[in-house]
């Protein structure tokens, strides 16, 4: 059974409708150009937007699942974040319980040792360095454990270092039975650390699948309005433009 | 709820907030037998309390359970009040310069209030005709301002808080204007300044079922109020009703000031100061700050009583001149650390 089904998914004109499926284990990229649509459908996705069309999550009806219920299977990890007050890592990390309404010691133990933010688990968000932040944002997903993690530009503003970290956490997690989307504007990333890319344009779904078959030089240069320069067979992969 | 990881971690700020509320209530019992101790006349408090809860007619019990006792239960209710809902204000606004009387809800009360006191509206109520008009005109200015504000950005929550306030004030000049004669505009301005004094203890009658219920209705949404934090999206997406969770807060922050206010008028800055102090002490967590800023705010406002009372000086000093007094030049600096922040 797919984590993710879904049917002639639209939201208004932004997203037209898309039709996809999210498979057990599995991580999908989500490409395209700035406006593509690429946070509205996963806004979509986390129940932030209301959408037309059909959705499946883990066999169950989308509309049929109470908020509550829909937060536990389906954790999102928005474009920007920020915390208002200079709470610790610990606080934030709990937080990411909410969906459940514990404070399961053990699954934040995990969220945090999987982000790697153990180490500076007291000190406050406002203390850290924006690297630090993205793992806590991470972190905080992490803890509602949930069976499909929405992801939207994890790595936009991190320095190489972290940005492999980042997608390397986001893999093991796809790997322990879950099911990841991150959205990236990276696209040599997203060929190496995707399973499956899923590339978007002016709202539609205009290419998916494999890195090799979404990654061509006359798809790239029809949605981005670029030439590029592809080489998959480099390890890692080579996606310039021109 | 309990937490495991801060217990494991040993760390001092936790321990600090372990005996925080038992330090408080110290506190507060400290100010009380203060407040019920002070006066023009040396009266045992002990003994005062004793006779009075014994319905005995001595000057003392008399002293005590119809003098003292009301002006320091309204004290300490009043800033309860004021310091939980500056409390809820700021965890739903997610602003740390948000304070009744900066959104606006204290001078709807005050414009609710005062227009009953003049009009004779609500007359079958009684005396909880200015109680409902607080209410209502807290309940009303809180929710334009919810909608003006929009996204609740903080600059915005401030802009739409200093417009409403500004409208209401004008309101309120409007009912001035039109006082039927001056001894009526004397008693509404010297009311809207801000006491506790000569009230009576049915006025508590007013303001702890407004504790209880606007207190009740802020503390279920405690959840809230934690994933408000990190925004209303996050939120959203963990499964909270955020639109329904802010209107029950809304609605709770209002019943406690609409009650505040109709009962002892405007006593500004408790409300912004109060959290402000106490975020140190929670770990900054905005569930967690309710009931210490209740708390502190009660202490602070009897110890602001106490001072009025102890001044000598041929007027009384009323209770919100010595509050604004005090917290304008905190406000101030408040604003100076901000800065930071918003540039």
């Amino acid at each position: 059974m797919d984590l993710i089904s879904a049917s002639k998914l639209s939201v208004d004109s932004r997203v037209k409708q898309a039709c996809f499926n999210l498979k057990k284990g599995e991580v999908m990229g989500l490409i395209g150009p700035n406006g593509a649509g690429k946070s509205t459908l996963l806004n979509s996705l986390a129940g932030l937007e209301k959408f037309t069309g059909e959705l499946h999550i883990n066999g169950q009806d989308f509309d049929s699942l109470p908020a509550k219920q829909r937060a536990r299977l389906i954790g999102l990890q928005p474009q920007t974040m920020d915390s208002i007050w200079s709470l610790s890592v610990n606080d934030i990390v709990s937080l990411g319980r909410i969906p459940w309404g514990d404070t399961n010691n053990d699954a934040i133990q995990r969220a945090m040792k999987k982000a790697k933010v153990t180490e500076f688990a007291e000190r406050r968000i406002d203390h850290l360095s924006g690297g630090e932040r993205a793992r806590v944002w991470l972190a905080r997903a992490f803890a509602g454990e949930p069976l499909i993690l929405l992801s939207d530009e994890p790595i936009a503003s991190l320095d190489i270092h972290f940005q492999l970290e980042v997608m390397k956490v986001l893999k093991s997690y796809a790997q322990e039975h879950h099911g990841v989307i991150v959205a990236l504007h990276d696209l040599s990333l997203a060929a190496r650390f995707c399973d499956r890319l899923c590339l978007m344009h002016k709202g539609e779904i205009v290419s998916l699948g494999t890195a090799k078959e979404v990654l061509t030089k006359s798809i790239l240069s029809d949605a981005y309005g670029v030439d590029v320069e592809v080489n998959l067979e480099h390890s890692p992969p080579i996606i310039l433009a021109k | 709820m309990p937490r495991p990881l801060d217990m494991e971690s040993g760390n001092p700020v936790t321990t600090m907030a372990t005996f925080l509320i038992p330090t408080l209530s110290l506190l507060m019992l400290l100010v009380t037998w203060f407040s019920l101790g002070l006066g023009s006349v040396p009266v045992p408090v002990m003994e005062g309390l004793w006779g009075w809860l014994h319905g005995a007619h001595s000057q003392e019990a008399l002293i005590i359970g119809e003098v003292r006792l009301p002006r320091t239960l309204l004290a300490l209710s009043v800033g309860a009040a004021l310091g939980f809902s500056g409390a809820a204000l700021q965890g739903l606004l997610r602003n740390p310069l948000a304070e009744p009387g900066l959104v606006g809800a204290s001078q709807g009360a005050a414009l609710g209030a005062a227009t009953v006191f003049y009009f004779g509206l609500f007359a079958g109520l009684g005396s909880l005709a200015t109680a409902a008009a607080g209410l209502l005109g807290a309940t009303a200015t809180l929710f334009i301002m919810l909608i003006l504000a929009g996204s609740g950005h903080p600059a915005l929550v401030i802009m739409a808080g200093l417009a409403i306030s500004t409208i209401a004030g004008a309101a309120l000049a409007v009912v001035l204007n039109f006082a039927p004669n001056p001894y009526a505009m004397q008693e509404l301005v010297f009311w809207l300044l801000g006491s506790v004094s000569n009230r009576g203890l049915d006025s508590l009658l007013i303001l702890l079922p407004a504790l209880l219920i606007g207190g009740s209705l802020i503390w279920r949404q405690r959840r809230l109020l934690a994933a408000l934090s990190l925004g209303d999206r996050i939120a959203e997406s963990m499964g909270l009703s955020v639109a329904r969770g802010s209107r029950l807060i809304a609605l709770g922050t209002a019943i406690l000031i609409g009650a505040s206010v109709s009962v002892a008028g405007n006593i500004g800055f408790v409300g912004l100061l109060v959290p402000h102090i106490m975020r140190p002490w929670v770990n900054h967590r905005p569930e967690q700050l309710l009931l210490p800023s209740a708390m502190l705010g009660a202490i602070l406002v009897c110890t602001a009583d106490i001072c009025v009372r102890a001044i000598p000086t041929g007027t009384e000093l009323k209770l919100g001149v010595l509050t604004s007094l005090l917290g304008a030049p905190l406000f101030i600096w408040l604003v100076w650390k901000e800065r930071k922040r918003w540039i």
